[in-house]
Parts: structure tokens; C-alpha cells; sequence
């Protein structure tokens, strides 16, 4: 291990951290394209962090220091978790201190501290809002770990980059396991990040959200580091997405000009997954939060389902 | 393990069989651990000297309680790496004296027992009052007789001693549970408990019964060398699962639990919940892989099945509850249940010959064990510490308490987080662990089971994601949001004595989690003593959990927990050096309608409702909504265990039926019961000739 491969490991974190913003809004912009409206600036996101910044912070009276200690565990999390996640190559440092099952434990930890920190002040929409995020979380949570052990049992291993790594050793193949996985992992990645059909992350009507109602009493740094851990989580699912559906020309050694190619693929790759995220929630329409655990029940039973078919069938 | 001269050793102690034996000098681990059990019963006994003295015995007695606890739980760490030691005492049954062993999984538990106690113990120093049913003094005597019952029963070598530890145990937890006497509720749950122990216990007798196979010697020894065939073999094995499953709550015989543990003083309820369901597992391991020898594969699929159940059932009526002691027996249900299945599985792997498959959860078994203690233990203390602030247990009547009392609040946190399965706590790590080698279970060599297995491990996960759901609701009604009753604005943070309880269970909760190679290499030893399998040699630096080396698959809680670390400080510093950190104090935001008050919160069924409504068949609901006339409208809930009515009320009453039926030969008359004896013997002389 030299001080290279710690260069590309920072590299990649700094990457993700720079880029997560970026990649929400170009959903956004491709959402517009097919909503026929004009397309707001893709640097959006940043510009609202950077004013977010620059506010005073209002806190309510009552709020304990978890409050204010939340936004930075939060962004913590999520920033560990994208250098758990390989982005553009495999063979990282910091990747041996976390499985997938650690890191979905990650994501479970940042779920956690949000929702104390929405009960905390003790407002009728902070309480509902972390009602509401445990229950998406309670469902989405196993679901995602379950879509990693079909990998995991292909690749007897539950490390994210050896998956990636051995996947992309293979030729593609369309296999049934497969299919239910990459429906059960998309059900996922759009409940967890507050995507329509389960959440709006456009609306602030507050009888409906859920991630909003969370931060509601959140403002300037905190609130900024909240949307950023927020755009920070959606680029790390879909990392993870890609990392197990489609890792074809990740890295695996650290050659500069591999390294260049695999970051080259990320983006065309990430740039794919947010037209097609911006599709789906084009085309589909917002649930009634109580159909929301059935949506995810679904999506475990998929996850599930999927593994019974690789078991069965072996592919 | 060490080879001893077999047969020097069988002429040195003849009755012993001669296993594992080796002689030490008086002060040996099993002495040691014999000394400072019977010094618990002694501290015990020092209660009766003053027995209304709280200051006597709280800040006396309780803490040489939790020294011994800590010095038995370092004793049993040195004993731990030694061969099996054995011990027999001139006392017992004329011809079945006192037989005590100290082995690795003794050791093990012993370990638990000792380092939980000792959080407990300082904790109840400060805790319990005067004027609260039973005498401090008579409580003290109760209550170490429990710890010291709890090592023997970790210590016996035999049956006699075993349930006679076993008894000991139950009898005194079951007057502890019952401490207020005078509450007609509280002696319900304590009668309940007593029978329901009882059942279990009348069963692991039986088991026992059978494991001697036709030597009629009680010794472990005699059963370990004796040769069921595999019909008896299964029924002893039964037996132990329903004696063994009772105490630890597994459904469906986990009533007793969540009225038993709300029953008792919280130092109470965080031993039997924290230590003394551990025993029936530690029962449960002894007679399975030990006492039985190797285990048949398809046993295991039982305890696999009821404890995924019990986990589901356990976590799911947790989130229902709406008092928090309740809550958290609910969360033992659960936690019993994944224990279970780690045993179920282990006992499939061992039975398949999947040695390291075997080992490894096993050792995920031991240390969930290990976990569980102190983290539901440290949640137990802090309801009681809650319980002693503003004297409430009902969740509906609790809130903002993270203002009051700001430590137990912040070492809850921890205990929260721990149960929660969050990296990087303890819980965790033994979670990875179960996780792990559920993976392996596709290689069981058995079509259809081995698909059916990993599926277990979605299972799982669902329990840990629900725990995660149970736990924010404990703490987030319980320490944040605004105090739902003024009288919760007068609550004081838990005394001194109190407080380093918390602390020391907390600090046990991050160590367990952040170290975990050294606490898999001791289990690794236990796992090798039992001819269970042990991990392959791994070398990977102490830092890095890499269980099974080809896996690839790793943990670094320490790197984990600095990496989050460091991200955070640097973004706290960087937030503060670019920008600024002005912050402003401002009312919460009400939608402009003013007048906000506390009750508009969530309440604790508020919080629930999703999970009550989304595995509503599990439950029993009653529930009286107020229709729209009302002029005293009125909503009443009442959520009740379905097993109540379908299993356990058709049983009492046949119970009585029968014991209706069977009255009649009491007549009451001197006369008539002679003409029994009378009978009894003939019969009995009859059957001799």
C-alpha cells in the first residue's frame, strides 16, 4: 500500500464529494427536459449550498445539541460511505475497513441520527417525518443488503469492490436473478432518496413529505450540510447501483490511464442513471404515504425473490 | 486444547472419567470463581445485619457486589485460555457429590455474568430507596443469592447441582420481580413467571434424564460418554429446547417475559434480561454440542425457525408498546430470537461438518450474547434512572428529557445505537457476524434447506432494521421533542453511583465494538474445546475483522469509526474557518398558526402505527374509536398478544377443568387419606412382588 493508492482513495472521496451535487442537478435538468420546461443551471445545487453557507443559523429554543451535532455525523456518514463505494477503481485502502453489510450499516446510522434530530425539537411534522423516514428506512434497509447477497452468494464475498471486480471479469449476462434485483435495487434507490413515486423532492407541502419534514427546522450550515449529505447519498446508491449491475470498466489496478478511462465510463454511466431516474419519475405519479410500505414490501420481496432464483437456478 | 495423560489422570480422580483434567494449586481460575461466588452470597448475607439501612447497604454492600462481579469476570478471562479444570465437592447427594467445572464456554459466560453484574451492581447502589416493598437488606440477600446462582449455574458438572443452581436462580429472581408485593399486577407477573420457569425447569430435568442413557450416573461426564441412540438423542434434545427456551423467552413461550421484566426494579429486570436469559443459551450450547456430542444437522432447523420468529414477533410487538420496560422486553424477545437462530444455524453447520462455518457462528452466537448484556442492561438502568426522575414509565407521559438529564441521555444514546446494529457499536459486529455466516449456508449439503437458509439472513436484516425503528422510538419519545407533562421540567439527571454504571456498560458497548478481533479469538477458543471447528488461521493484523480470509470480507471498526471522525471535525472546523458559526435562538416552526404545544407531538402509538398496521394479523387489537356525537369522546387501544388467547387461556382452563375433576379426591377427611397410603402402598408392594 503506497502513498498513490491513498492519493486515488482521496481522490475518489473528493471526487464524490464534488460531484454529488453536480449529478442532482443534472436529474434535475433532465427532469425539466422531459417535463418540457426550461432547465435550470446544472451547478443549481451548489449555488444553494453556497448561500445556505452563508446565513445565520436559526435554532429553535428547545433544540439539544443532537440537533446540532446531526447535520455533521450525517455528512460524515455519507462521505465514509462514498469511500467504501468503489467509484473508479477497486483496489482502494479504506475499502477493507468496510462490506457492503457495514456500509448499508452506515447509511442505517445516518438514517438514524436524521430522524433523532427531526424528533428532537418536538414539532408535530419533525415527529412525522422521522415516523415516516423509519418506515421507508425499516423496509429499504434489508432490501438493499438482500440485493448485495445475491451478489455476494455469486461471488462468495460481501465486499463491494470484489463483487465489482470479479462482475466485471465476466461477460454480461442477462440472468433472471438479475432482473428481480435490478427492479427490487431501483424501488430502493428511489424510496430511500425521496424520488417520486414515495417522496417529492420538489414540493414543500408539508401533509406529504417526508425528507423535507425532517429538515424542516434545519437552516443555513446545517440545512447545507443536510442537502448535500441528501445529493450525497443519491450519488452514493447509485454508485453502489453501478457497482454491482454495471462495473464493467472500473479500475482494477492504478495505472493513470485506466484510472482515467474508468472515471471517463463513470460519468457517461452516471449520467445514463440520472436520465433514467428522471424518467421514472417523469413518467410515474406520487404514492399516498401508506401505500409506501407496500411499494417497499414489494421491492423486499423482489430483493428477496431474486435471491430464491439465484439459489434455484443458480444464475 | 491441550492432551492430558488420560489415564494417569482417570487413577487420580476416578469418578470424574478422567477428561481434560489438570490439578492446580489451591488458587486456580475454578477456585478463584468458586471464592468469589460464595463471597457474593456472603455480601448478601451481610444485608440481613442491617437490613433497613439503605446507606449500608446501597453504598456499602452493592459495590463489593460489583467489585467481585468485575474480579470474577477478570478470572474467568485468565481461566479462559486454560484446559477444562474440575472440582468435586464433599457435599450434595450422598452418592452424587457436588461436581463444578471450568471450561472455555463456562469462562466465557462467567465473563458476562461478572462484567454486566458489575454495571448493575454500582448502578442499584445508588437506586434503590427506602419505603419501595421489600427491605434493602432482604433485597441485597436476594439479589446477590441471584448472581451467585447464575455462576453456579455456569459452573455445574452435573445435574443435581445444575438445576439445584438452576432453582436457586429462579426462586430469587422470582422474589426479586416481586419486590412490591403489595401490587396485585406484580404478583400476577411474578406467579406467571414462576410457572413458566417451572415448566421449563420440570422439562430440563427430563432432558437430563434421558442424557444419562441407562448409566444412572448425573455427571456431565457420564452424559458426555454416554451413546443415545438418534430417537432418544432428538427427544433429549426437545426437552432441553423447551426447558432451555422458556427461560429465555423463546415464543411461544415468551409470555412471562414482558410482564415479568416491567414487574421488577430496573437493576432486576437488567439481569434477568441482560444475564439470565443468557443462561438458558448457555444451557442450550452445553447440551447441545457438549453434552450430546456431535448434534444432528436437522435439530438445528428448530431453533433456527422459532428464533427467526421469536426475532420478527419480539421487534414488531416492541414497536407496539407503549410502556418502556415493556418495550425492551419486547427487544429481549428479539435478540433471544436471533441468538436462537445463530444456534439453530450453528448446530445445521456442525451437524453438515462445515467446521468453520460452524465455528464462526457460534462465535457470532457467543458474541451476541456478550452484546446484548450490556447493551440491554445500560437501557434497562436508564428506564429506571428515568423511572426514579419523574416517575413514569408510560411513554405517552415522557419527553425532552435530554435537558434534564443530559447523562443518561447521552449513554442511552450509546446503548440506543448499540441495539440498533449500527457501526461502529458492538451490536454490530455480532449482526456482521450472523450475517456472515448465514452466507455460508448455501454449501449445506441438503437441497431445498439450502436454499431455504440464506433466506434467513433477509430475515435477519429485517429484524436489525425494525430494532433500528424500535430504538428511535424509545429514545426519541423518551429523551427529545418537548417534556409531554410539566412535571417532567423538575426531573434530575441519575446520581453519581448511577451514572458510572451507565458509563461502565456504555464503555463495554464500545469496546466490545471497536476491538473485536481479541473477543473472536477467545470465543474461537471456546468453539475449539467443544469440537465445534475453529476460524482458519488468519493473519491479519489486529485491527481488521477478517474472519474467513478467502472471503475478502472485512470489517475495521476502529479505521471505520476514525474515518467518520475525521470527516466530521473536518467539516465542523471547515464550516467554522470559511464561513462563520452565528447561530440564533428562535421559536419552532408552528406553519404560522402559533400555539404549538407539547401534545402535538407524536405520541408513542403514533409512532408505532406504520408497524402496527403494516403486520396487523400479528396482533390482537382492540380499539374504540369515538364516533362523531360524542360528547365525551373517548379512544382506547389495547394491543394484546395473540398466543395469550389462542395458546395459553384454552391451557389454563383445561388445567382447571382437570384439577376440578381430580377435587373430589379431596375429601377433607383424615380417614380418606389414610385409605390412600394405605392403597398407594399395596399398589406399590404389589408391583415389587
Amino acid at each position: 500500500m503506497n502513498v498513490f493508492d491513498w492519493i486515488v482513495q482521496l481522490a475518489g472521496i473528493a471526487l464524490a464529494v464534488a460531484a454529488a451535487p453536480v449529478f442532482v442537478g443534472w436529474v434535475n435538468q433532465c427532469r425539466a427536459w422531459l417535463q418540457n420546461k426550461s432547465a435550470p443551471s446544472l451547478l443549481l445545487p451548489y449555488r444553494g449550498i453556497r448561500k445556505l453557507f452563508h446565513k445565520d443559523a436559526v435554532i429553535a429554543d428547545n433544540a439539544s445539541r443532537l440537533f446540532r451535532l446531526a447535520p455533521y455525523v450525517v455528512f460524515g456518514a455519507m462521505v465514509s460511505a462514498a469511500a467504501v463505494i468503489p467509484t473508479i477503481a477497486t483496489r482502494m485502502p479504506f475499502t477493507q475497513a468496510a462490506d457492503a453489510i457495514a456500509l448499508v450499516g452506515l447509511l442505517a446510522t445516518a438514517r438514524l441520527f436524521l430522524s433523532l434530530a427531526a424528533m428532537d425539537v418536538g414539532t408535530a411534522f419533525g415527529t412525522l417525518g422521522a415516523r415516516r423516514e423509519m418506515m421507508i428506512g425499516f423496509l429499504a434497509e434489508p432490501a438493499l443488503l438482500v440485493v448485495i447477497f445475491v451478489f455476494s452468494l455469486q461471488f462468495s464475498t460481501t465486499a463491494l469492490p470484489m463483487i465489482a471486480e470479479r462482475l466485471s471479469a465476466q461477460a454480461f449476462a442477462l440472468n433472471p436473478s438479475l432482473a428481480f434485483t435490478a427492479v427490487a435495487f431501483t424501488m430502493i434507490l428511489l424510496a430511500e432518496n425521496a424520488r417520486i413515486p414515495v417522496d417529492n423532492p420538489a414540493t414543500h407541502l408539508e401533509l406529504t413529505m417526508i425528507h423535507e419534514a425532517l429538515l424542516l427546522e434545519y437552516s443555513a450550515r446545517h440545512l447545507a450540510l443536510m442537502e448535500w449529505a441528501a445529493a450525497l447519498k443519491l450519488f452514493n446508491y447509485a454508485c453502489i447501483g453501478i457497482a454491482v449491475f454495471i462495473p464493467w470498466g472500473i479500475a482494477t489496478s492504478h495505472e493513470p490511464l485506466e484510472l482515467a478511462v474508468s472515471a471517463l465510463l463513470l460519468g457517461v454511466k452516471l449520467l445514463a442513471a440520472g436520465l433514467g431516474l428522471a424518467l421514472i419519475e417523469t413518467v410515474s405519479a406520487k404514492l399516498r404515504v401508506f401505500r409506501a410500505p407496500e411499494f417497499l414490501a414489494t421491492a423486499f420481496l423482489f430483493a428477496v425473490l431474486g435471491l430464491l432464483v439465484r439459489l434455484l437456478l443458480g444464475a | 486444547m491441550a492432551v492430558f495423560d488420560f489415564k494417569r489422570h482417570q487413577r487420580l480422580f476416578p469418578t470424574t472419567g478422567g477428561r481434560c483434567l489438570v490439578s492446580y494449586g489451591f488458587l486456580s481460575p475454578l477456585t478463584l470463581c468458586l471464592l468469589l461466588l460464595i463471597a457474593w452470597g456472603m455480601v448478601g448475607l451481610a444485608g440481613l445485619a442491617r437490613p433497613l439501612s439503605i446507606a449500608f447497604v446501597g453504598r456499602t454492600l452493592f459495590p463489593c457486589g460489583a467489585v467481585f462481579g468485575a474480579a470474577l469476570a477478570a478470572v474467568a478471562a485468565i481461566g479462559l485460555d486454560q484446559p477444562a479444570e474440575q472440582l468435586i465437592l464433599p457435599l450434595g447427594l450422598p452418592d452424587l457429590p457436588v461436581h463444578l467445572r471450568l471450561d472455555g464456554l463456562s469462562s466465557v459466560f462467567l465473563i458476562l455474568l461478572g462484567a454486566a453484574s458489575a454495571g448493575i451492581s454500582i448502578f442499584a447502589a445508588g437506586y434503590f430507596r427506602r419505603g419501595e416493598g421489600t427491605a434493602p437488606g432482604l433485597l441485597c440477600l436476594q439479589y446477590h443469592l441471584f448472581l451467585a446462582s447464575m455462576g453456579f449455574v455456569f459452573l455445574a458438572d452435573d445435574a443435581y447441582s445444575f438445576m439445584l443452581a438452576w432453582e436457586t436462580m429462579a426462586l430469587s429472581s422470582y422474589f426479586l420481580v416481586t419486590t412490591q408485593h403489595r401490587i396485585p399486577e406484580i404478583r400476577q407477573a411474578g406467579f406467571l413467571y414462576l410457572l413458566i420457569a417451572h415448566l421449563g425447569a420440570i422439562a430440563i430435568l427430563l432432558s437430563f434424564g434421558i442424557l444419562q442413557g441407562g448409566s444412572w450416573h448425573f455427571t456431565f461426564d457420564a452424559m458426555r460418554a454416554a451413546h443415545l441412540d438418534s430417537r432418544w438423542a432428538s427427544i433429549a434434545f426437545c426437552l432441553a429446547l423447551i426447558g432451555f427456551g422458556a427461560k429465555a423467552g423463546l415464543v411461544p413461550l415468551h409470555v412471562w417475559l414482558p410482564e415479568a421484566h416491567p414487574a421488577a426494579p430496573s437493576p432486576v429486570s437488567a439481569l434477568m434480561s441482560g444475564v439470565m436469559l443468557k443462561t438458558a443459551l448457555y444451557g442450550m450450547i452445553r447440551v447441545s454440542f457438549d453434552l450430546l456430542g456431535r448434534p444432528t444437522w436437522w435439530w438445528g432447523l428448530v431453533p433456527l425457525t422459532l428464533g427467526l420468529f421469536s426475532a420478527l414477533y419480539g421487534v414488531v410487538f416492541a414497536a407496539a408498546q407503549t410502556d418502556m420496560k415493556r418495550l425492551l422486553a419486547y427487544s429481549s424477545i428479539e435478540n433471544i430470537g436471533i441468538l436462537f437462530t445463530g444456534l439453530g444455524l450453528a448446530i445445521v453447520f456442525a451437524g453438515v461438518d462445515m467446521r468453520a462455518a460452524a465455528a464462526l457462528t457460534l462465535i457470532a452466537v457467543m458474541y451476541h450474547a456478550m452484546n446484548h448484556a450490556f447493551m440491554k442492561s445500560l437501557l434497562f438502568l436508564s428506564t429506571g434512572a428515568v423511572l426514579h426522575a419523574t416517575g413514569e414509565r408510560n411513554l405517552g407521559h415522557l419527553g425532552g428529557l435530554i435537558h434534564r438529564m443530559p447523562w443518561v441521555a447521552w449513554l442511552t444514546l450509546i446503548g440506543v445505537l448499540a441495539i440498533a446494529g449500527l457501526p461502529p457499536l458492538n451490536g454490530f459486529v455480532s449482526e456482521w457476524l450472523l450475517l456472515q455466516s448465514f452466507l455460508f449456508a448455501y454449501k449445506v449439503p441438503h437441497p431445498f434447506i439450502n436454499m431455504l437458509l440464506p433466506l434467513g439472513a433477509a430475515l435477519i436484516a429485517l429484524a436489525a432494521a425494525l430494532a433500528g425503528y424500535v430504538m428511535v422510538k424509545f429514545f426519541g419519545v423518551i429523551f427529545l421533542g418537548q417534556p409531554r407533562e410539566p412535571a417532567l421540567q423538575r426531573a434530575h439527571d441519575a446520581g453519581f453511583a448511577e451514572r458510572l454504571g451507565l458509563s461502565w456498560l456504555a464503555l463495554g458497548c464500545i469496546l466490545l465494538g471497536v476491538l473485536p478481533t481479541r473477543m473472536i479469538s477467545m470465543f474461537g477458543i471456546v468453539t475449539g474445546q467443544l469440537g465445534v471447528g475453529a476460524l482458519p488461521a488468519s493473519n491479519s493484523p489486529w485491527w481488521l475483522l477478517e474472519p474467513i480470509p478467502e472471503r475478502q470480507s472485512s470489517y475495521a471498526p476502529l479505521a471505520f469509526f476514525a474515518v467518520i471522525a475525521v470527516v466530521v471535525v473536518l467539516a465542523i472546523v471547515s464550516v467554522r474557518f470559511f464561513y462563520h458559526q452565528r447561530v440564533r435562538k428562535g421559536a419552532a416552526w408552528d406553519c404560522g398558526f402559533g400555539r404549538l404545544t407539547s401534545r402535538m407531538q407524536d405520541t408513542a402509538e403514533g409512532f408505532g402505527q406504520p408497524i402496527r398496521h403494516l403486520f396487523q394479523p400479528l396482533f390482537a387489537i382492540v380499539r374504540e374509536l369515538p364516533g362523531p356525537f360524542d360528547s365525551k369522546p373517548r379512544y382506547r387501544l389495547e394491543i394484546a398478544d395473540r398466543f395469550w388467547r389462542t395458546l395459553y387461556q384454552p391451557l389454563g382452563s383445561l388445567v382447571r377443568l382437570a384439577a376440578d375433576k381430580v377435587a373430589w379426591l379431596q375429601q377433607g377427611r383424615i380417614a380418606t387419606y389414610l385409605l390412600y397410603s394405605f392403597v398407594t402402598l399395596v399398589v406399590l408392594l404389589a408391583l415389587m412382588l
